[in-house]
């Protein structure tokens, strides 16, 4: 990828650092920011304990780890960023925090720099609008954690130019990842078909069909899927999952994205899932919470 | 464990003729399995009922019900619905849905399950609701992505390659539904539409396409 040089991830949560990760490692200078030294300390320790896993599984020698590392940069100073050639942001999902990133990013950064969104719920066009640039934003959502998997999701925004989406998917291609096109619609595809299912899946269990592990042992065993929709609800959270519900239901008005009454009063229960130690199962006892 | 297999009329969708679940079946046993696309009418012709410890009758679409009949929530006996989910043409999965009503005798139950464990399945058990498990569940995401590759959000190569890839799905929607038949998801997804009315269990356009070809 000839004109993209430096690159940098704003938000150095989880998804930031895994992004931030995938592009040091695929050769690129990489800015973490963050406004907060706190969170750019911790990601970074979380960053060099992944890196320390790669050396003792043997993916990475320590000299390349160390290769990797020199080429990372934490910082909370926007003025470092004046040198990106292009910006993934992956800050917190509230189009006004975004819109605030943007124009000050817009403000700071050159004319060439492209910026993306790690978005996986807001309109990349309404992203754009708050940007200064719209015709150099595009939507590159990676999956998570976006250090293991090669899928990144790239959505072009009404006023993103061609030339902009072709850097960025050569862009993404030269990090090793698996780009596919999509629409800028809600969700594009992996959250546009998984926020409904998860919900019907709630609702299955709410209006006392089966318990969640004879669903999880259904859909893994009649059709193959590697996690049952219960033990991937309480690994991503289900606080989360209501955010997701509250976005997609917003634009779409879709009776299969509102949130179920079960999900509400599971976290309301403080049952999030793994984090909590309780959520459609008891992690600390095994046992399971039926419907 | 013994059981008593009973063939009815039509093809078993969960057990095929000469499958080792068949061949394994004793003369006589409290525990009876009706097999076959008409196994629930041969439940009438069927004697002594009560004192077999389990009736266990293969469904199609249907609900248990149909057979049983229902009494104001409170029905349930020895007489237990199953059916291995499978798609279309594709062999039998290594999942059986055991479809039980509010009072269903947990002997009845426990005894199922352990048949089937025997025969090296697995069993969620579940209320006597069309669609099951997994047909409920996986009928409006199959007919959303149908929609959704007429609306063009992305190719169908894309559509699929993003949920194996992102999902760790063994198959994409659209490939998998051109495998095991568009017509065979429209036959499946109709009845679920007729008992819930949601959109979702409507059959998507190309299934309709599918099924009108089939009968030209």
């Amino acid at each position: 990828m000839d004109d993209i040089k430096t690159v940098a991830v704003a938000g150095a949560g989880t998804m930031g650092s895994g992004i931030s990760i995938v592009a040091a490692r695929a050769g690129f200078e990489t800015y973490l920011f963050d406004t907060s030294e706190d969170t750019i300390a911790r990601a970074r320790k979380q960053i060099e304990g992944f890196f320390a896993k790669s050396v003792a599984k043997g993916k990475l020698t320590e000299e390349q780890v160390s290769e990797i590392l020199s080429r990372m940069h934490g910082t909370s100073k926007m003025e470092d960023l004046a040198s990106c050639d292009l910006v993934i942001e992956a800050v917190f999902e509230d189009l006004n925090v975004k819109h605030d990133l943007l124009g000050r990013l817009n403000d700071v950064c050159p004319e060439h720099t492209i910026f993306a969104s790690n978005t996986s719920t807001l309109s990349i066009s309404e992203i754009a609008g708050g940007s200064g640039r719209s015709d150099r934003v595009v939507g590159m959502h990676f999956c998570l954690p976006a250090q293991l998997m090669k899928l990144v999701e790239m959505s072009p925004g009404l006023n993103t130019a061609e030339e902009t989406f072709k850097k960025a998917w050569a862009f993404c291609e030269s990090l090793k990842q698996k780009p596919v096109r999509t629409q800028d619609t809600p969700g594009f595809i992996l959250n546009y078909f998984l926020v409904p299912f998860n919900n019907d899946v709630i609702r299955l269990i709410e209006s006392g069909v089966a318990e969640p592990a004879d669903v999880d042992r259904a859909i893994k065993k009649g059709l193959g899927y590697p996690m049952g929709p219960c033990e991937l609800l309480d690994l991503i959270g289900l606080d989360t999952q209501v955010r997701l519900c509250e976005a997609f239901y917003e634009v779409t008005k879709d009776p299969r994205a509102a949130c179920p009454p079960l999900l509400k009063r599971m976290v309301a229960a403080n049952r999030l899932g793994r984090k909590t130690g309780q959520g459609f199962y008891n992690y600390e006892q095994n046992a399971m919470f039926g419907g | 464990m013994e059981y008593q297999v009973i063939k009815a009329e039509g093809e078993s969708r969960s057990f095929p003729d000469g499958s080792e679940f068949m061949s394994n079946a004793s003369e006589s046993s409290e525990i009876v399995v009706l097999i076959g696309s008409n196994a629930g009418d041969a439940l009438g012709a069927l004697s002594d009922q009560e004192s077999k410890r389990a009736i266990l009758v293969e469904l199609g679409t249907e609900c248990l019900a149909l057979h049983t009949g229902e009494s104001r929530g409170r029905e349930g006996s020895n007489i237990l619905g199953f059916a291995r989910f499978r798609l279309g043409n594709d062999a039998p999965s290594d999942l059986v849905e055991l479809v039980c009503q509010p009072n269903s005798s947990e002997e009845a139950i426990d005894s199922a399950i352990q048949l089937f464990k025997e025969a090296g399945l697995e069993v969620s058990v579940c209320r006597d609701f069309a669609g099951r498990i997994i047909d409920r569940l996986v009928r409006p995401y199959y007919n959303e992505a149908l929609r959704r590759l007429d609306e063009g959000l992305a190719t169908a190569d894309d559509l699929d390659l993003t949920l194996k890839l992102g999902l760790g799905y063994p198959e994409g929607p659209i490939e998998l539904l051109e495998r095991s038949g568009l017509a065979d998801h429209h036959d499946v997804t109709k009845p679920l539409f007729e008992v819930y009315g949601e959109r979702a269990y409507a059959p998507a356009r190309r299934a309709i396409v599918a099924k009108q070809r089939t009968q030209k």
